[in-house]
């Protein structure tokens, strides 16, 4: 399984790596959505994958860390989807503003040839 | 312990005075001087307390333990030559405060530069009297800065700022290379003590990095000092103030490199190379300066270069240094003070008086201010050395020593002439300076009738042309003990007496400097005429001006070369640069992990599962189509990045984290409403670009290609090591034992974001809350691009009629889930603490309730119903969480610290009631704020560009002076 999602984390980092090297505004933002999945999945795998394992404790008693997933990676992940959502949420508004500035959708502020 | 007390009074007191005159209001001329001259009376007369102890070869010192971990005490230490100087340069601020008062105009901020002046004093004292050569490096760097407040006093001229600039760049670029020296100087004596490192001369100059030292030493000492090739701040800072110009940039600052030369002689001096480099830039700097003193038009400028050519005279014989040379260097440090702060107050009188400096418009003032032309010939008889004057005297000296010591070097043997020559020269611009503005014909067309100035400000210039007179007809009796005592401080005890004479019978020195008055006075007679009428300088040497150089290179440093570098190696293109980013990581991180992963021989793995892959292989061609179709295709590839989001979201939940998901999904939505709102603004691309076939834009694409193809088979490599590795336990195992006896809850997630590490989450909603307000800021003064302006192509051909029922069935739904979705809200923040939820989740959930009233309803409709105030969401949030935070306080425990408990409340049973839910309901409170405001700022921009499309047609129907009917139908 581990080496379906290794896969998968390569591939949207690919995918979001290569958009951010395009010119357009709007390729860009959505590179980062993607390597922002890429990057939150590759720090929620740090935990390992442990598929069925029960997300919630029993109240008291004696606790079998192995039993469970790693909950610091999530919490971490957690911290990273709304910082994510934030610099998306920036970044869209820097685009509409750098568009209305300077005429053009080029992450340069002007087309190429100019 | 008294004269302890009385040096730290002696360097406070100027210090203190500059405060008192710093806070005197603008006005208060007379307070402000008669302050700073109290004050300097009182430094004098501790000064002249101390003496006693001084007479009998003791040197005082007091120690203030200042930063003891690096040998940093401030140390003061008064000894004979230190007391002298600083005697010297009291004196002298005694005198130019009296002269000041009367020489500045009523207009002037005066407090202003009396508290520069006092500053400056006491940087000088502090400078003298450091007993510890960092110490002395930061008073020389504060005589530096302050030399550039006061050449900058009258900063409304271009002049006085161009002055004060290049003084501050070349004297603090000197004072570099001094702490550098001072810094090896300290390593290689070990210590910063300064008597310990005078003690240590035998152990400098032996050591291999003697050489550096001196180099930067003497680079310290001759920018000070004005010497070749760094003379020309000196008369660019004649822009000063005049009373400045006497103080500062003759009698005292520029003294303080040659002071540095002859109290650091025994440490550096003696050798061959101290020799050449000092000795040889002082014979330089002697020469040349008095060769351009003599074509200088303005009275100041001549003065200055004057002025620096009897620095350069201190400067050769601090090179030379046998006994007889120290003692003629400091007897000629205080002549050259006293009889050039005379002429410079003097001259100062003639511009206040007359309107100008210029000596070619000058002409028979004796007439009109005799009284002050005598002074000032007298003054200048001192300077050009003719004899029972006391510049005669250590010009005598210096031509003893020119003659007498010998080292068998060509520059010693070349000595007596340079000396000579340069003598003839002084002898001439001394005769210049008298001649042209004293004698001759009335002068005409004046900017002011001369006449005397007010007795006070001739005073000083009395004052020291007596002084003059009387050192030099009895050295013996006034100067000659104090200079022995501080020579013998500068070499030792051992030194014997030296007497001062005035006549030491018909030998050579007398026969040079007769040499000299005659050859001035000749070569004055024989070119007075072609001076004048000359440009400012020598025959062809007037065409190099170093100031233009110095430009030139300050230009070419400071503008140009930075320009070519940033243009070789920079760009301000964000494409290249993002490439850049992405290259060096991937790089860095090949590098650090070179070698040190590798697979483990069993790996942990779970078995496969033919519906998780499968999922992903839509997730991977969402990814896939998203990069592909992002240029052309937007709408396509937001769709396809939300099923990539969604994939992501099931894997989440997949591997037993529920919240994730959760999480994932909601911001998934909201993301979506965003991009699509911005989607708006961008401009359409329907046809292919014609550049993207050509082969350039072909070759960029393979070599994105291929780094993305190398960013991506990397992290799954690294993905794929990380996961098949057992996992070490961690934290991680600690918070799941402690989640609920801790911090009272079973969902660890949550307890770990609002309890464990709430710090975090406070930060983290902090981020949240600024980039809210960016994109709020940033949109208020948006302008859309002209072609975005107009409503969009789905709202032009439709009757007003069809748009009001557009979306009618969806609005009717959304507006009926909108209650239901505040249940669902509260639902998942309520159970947080021990389910997967909180206030993440819950407050966006209510973000997304209102999101969908907007989008089923047109802007207006929902705000003339609703009023949602964002920022003050945010706000309460921010201020909850954080006063949750503070409340900890009260408990006596740290920042945060919760508290958790379960509480009954009937109909609902047991819930949790822990601090972190009052914290949690901040966040809830700031997310709700942040996210509505992002959306709906972004969702108004459409609005505004209709009121924007109104208002245009309307002034344009105005204009028209239309019908009422026409203006109806708009």
């Amino acid at each position: 399984m581990e080496i379906v999602l290794s896969t998968a984390i390569g591939i949207l980092t690919a995918s979001g790596v290569w958009l951010l090297l395009r010119p357009r505004t709007f390729q860009v933002i959505i590179g980062l959505c993607l390597l922002s999945y890429a990057v939150n999945i590759f720090i929620f795998s740090m935990g390992r994958l442990t598929p069925g394992a029960p997300p919630i404790m029993p109240k008291g008693g004696f606790i079998n860390p192995a039993a469970y997933a790693d909950p610091l990676p999530q919490a971490l992940v957690l911290t990273a989807i709304v910082i994510s959502f934030a610099t998306t949420a920036l970044f869209l508004v820097v685009m509409i503003a750098s568009r209305g500035v300077t005429g053009t959708d080029h992450v340069d502020g002007k087309e190429r040839d100019e | 312990m008294i004269e302890q007390n009385l040096i730290l009074i002696l360097i406070g007191l100027p210090f203190i005075a500059a405060l008192i005159t710093a806070s005197l209001s603008v006005n208060s001329h007379t307070a402000a001087a008669w302050v700073s001259g109290l004050s300097m009376a009182g430094a004098l007369a501790v000064l002249m307390a101390l003496h006693d102890r001084i007479v009998t070869g003791e040197v005082l010192r007091v120690t203030i333990p200042w930063v003891p971990s690096i040998g940093m005490n401030l140390t003061f230490r008064l000894d004979g030559f230190s007391w002298l100087f600083v005697a010297l340069v009291l004196a002298i601020a005694i005198l130019v405060v009296i002269y000041a008062s009367y020489y500045l105009s009523r207009s002037d901020p005066v407090p202003r530069f009396y508290s520069f002046l006092m500053a400056f004093t006491g940087a000088m004292v502090g400078m003298l009297i450091s007993g510890n050569i960092l110490m002395l490096v930061v008073f020389w760097e504060l005589t530096s800065v302050i030399s550039f407040l006061l050449i900058g006093y009258w900063h409304q001229g271009q002049a006085a700022r161009d002055g004060a600039r290049m003084a501050l760049i070349v004297t603090a670029a000197g004072g570099v290379c001094l702490l550098f020296a001072m810094l090896v100087l300290g390593q290689i004596v070990g210590s910063y003590d300064l008597d310990r490192v005078l003690a240590a001369g035998d152990l400098v100059r032996g050591h291999r990095l003697y050489p550096l030292v001196l180099g930067l030493f003497l680079l310290g000492a001759f920018t000070k000092s004005a010497q070749f090739p760094f003379h020309f701040w000196l008369p660019g800072a004649m822009a000063a103030p005049t009373p400045v110009s006497a103080f500062l940039h003759s009698a005292t600052m520029v003294k303080a490199g040659v002071f540095l030369l002859v109290r650091f002689f025994p440490v550096l001096g003696g050798t061959e190379l101290w020799f050449y480099a000092v000795t040889g830039t002082g014979m330089a700097t002697l020469l040349l300066g008095a060769m351009i003193a003599l074509f200088r038009h303005d009275l100041k400028g001549l003065l200055a270069y004057s002025t620096i050519s009897h620095l350069g005279l201190i400067t050769a014989l601090a090179g030379i240094g046998s006994e007889g040379a120290i003692l003629a260097a400091i007897f000629h440090i205080m002549n050259h003070a006293v009889f050039k702060a005379s002429l410079f107050m003097a001259a100062g009188i003639i511009d206040h008086e007359t309107g100008t400096r210029d000596m070619r418009r000058l002409s028979g003032l004796i007439r009109f201010m005799p009284v002050t032309g005598t002074l000032a010939i007298v003054a200048s008889a001192a300077m050009a050395g003719v004899p029972l004057l006391n510049g005669f005297l250590s010009k005598e000296m210096f031509f003893a020593e020119a003659v007498d010591w010998h080292n068998g070097t060509w520059l010693d043997d070349a000595m007596p002439y340079l000396a000579t020559i340069s003598s003839i020269f002084a002898v001439a611009y001394s005769l210049r300076f008298i001649h042209t503005v004293f004698f001759g014909p009335a002068p005409v067309d004046l900017p002011r009738e001369p006449h005397e100035p007010s007795a006070w400000m001739r005073r000083p210039v009395e004052l020291l042309v007596l002084v003059c007179l009387v050192v030099g007809i009895l050295p013996a009796l006034t100067l000659g003990p104090a200079l022995n005592l501080a020579a013998r401080a500068v070499l030792g005890p051992d030194l014997p007496y030296y007497d001062i004479a005035i006549w030491h019978g018909f030998n050579t020195p007398m026969i040079m400097s007769l040499l000299a008055l005659a050859g001035g006075t000749v070569l004055y007679l024989v070119f007075a005429a072609r001076i004048a009428e000359g440009p400012e300088g020598p025959p062809l040497l007037h065409r190099i001006r170093a100031q233009k150089i110095f430009e030139r290179m300050l230009l070419a440093l400071s503008w140009k070369w930075p320009r070519a570098l940033h243009k070789l190696t920079g760009t301000e293109r964000l494409q290249p640069q993002l490439t850049i980013i992405v290259v060096l990581a991937i790089v860095l991180t090949t590098a650090t992990l070179w070698q040190t992963v590798q697979i483990t021989d069993r790996p942990r793995s779970n078995p496969f599962n033919i519906a998780f892959a499968l999922m992903w292989v839509v997730g991977a061609a969402c990814a896939i189509g998203a990069a592909w179709q992002a240029k052309y295709h937007r709408f396509a590839a937001m769709m396809l990045l939300g099923g990539a989001g969604l994939v992501t979201c099931l894997t989440f939940a997949w591997a037993s984290a529920p919240d994730l998901a959760v999480t994932q999904l909601l911001v998934e939505i909201v993301t979506t409403a965003l991009l699509l709102l911005g989607l708006r603004w961008l401009p359409k691309r329907r046809e292919e670009i014609a550049d993207d076939k050509l082969l350039p834009a072909r070759m960029r694409r393979m070599r994105d290609l291929g780094i993305a193809a190398i960013a991506g088979l990397g992290m799954a490599f690294l993905a794929y090591i990380i996961m098949t590795r057992p996992l070490i336990p961690n934290v991680g195992d600690w918070f799941l034992r402690n989640a609920y006896y801790e911090g009272g809850g079973t969902n660890v997630v949550n307890v770990i974001l609002v309890d464990f590490r709430a710090f975090d989450t406070f930060g983290e909603i902090t981020v949240l809350c600024i980039v809210g307000l960016t994109v709020f800021a940033l949109l208020r003064r948006f302008r859309p691009a002209s072609e975005s302006r107009s409503s969009p192509d789905q709202q032009k051909d439709i009757h007003a009629a069809n748009l009001r029922d557009y979306l009618v069935v969806p609005s009717v739904i959304m507006r009926w889930m909108f209650p239901v979705m505040i249940v669902i809200s509260a639902y998942f923040f309520m159970r947080g603490h021990d389910l997967p939820g909180g206030g993440f989740s819950a407050g966006v959930t209510l973000a997304i309730a209102f999101l969908l009233q907007y989008m089923g309803h047109s802007v207006r409709w929902v705000e003339a119903r609703l009023t949602v105030l964002p920022i003050r969401w945010m706000g309460v949030g921010l201020l909850i969480a954080g006063a949750t935070g503070v409340g900890a306080f009260a408990f006596g425990y740290p920042f945060l610290t919760a508290h958790a408990q379960y509480v009954s409340v009937p109909l609902i049973g047991k819930v949790p009631a822990a601090t972190a839910m009052l914290f949690d309901t901040g966040v809830f409170a700031l997310v709700v704020g942040a996210t509505v405001l992002m959306l709906i700022a972004i969702a108004h921009q459409s609005l505004r560009s209709a009121r924007l499309r109104e208002q245009e047609a309307s002034e344009a129907a105005a204009e028209a002076a239309s019908g009422p009917t026409e203006r109806e139908a708009v």
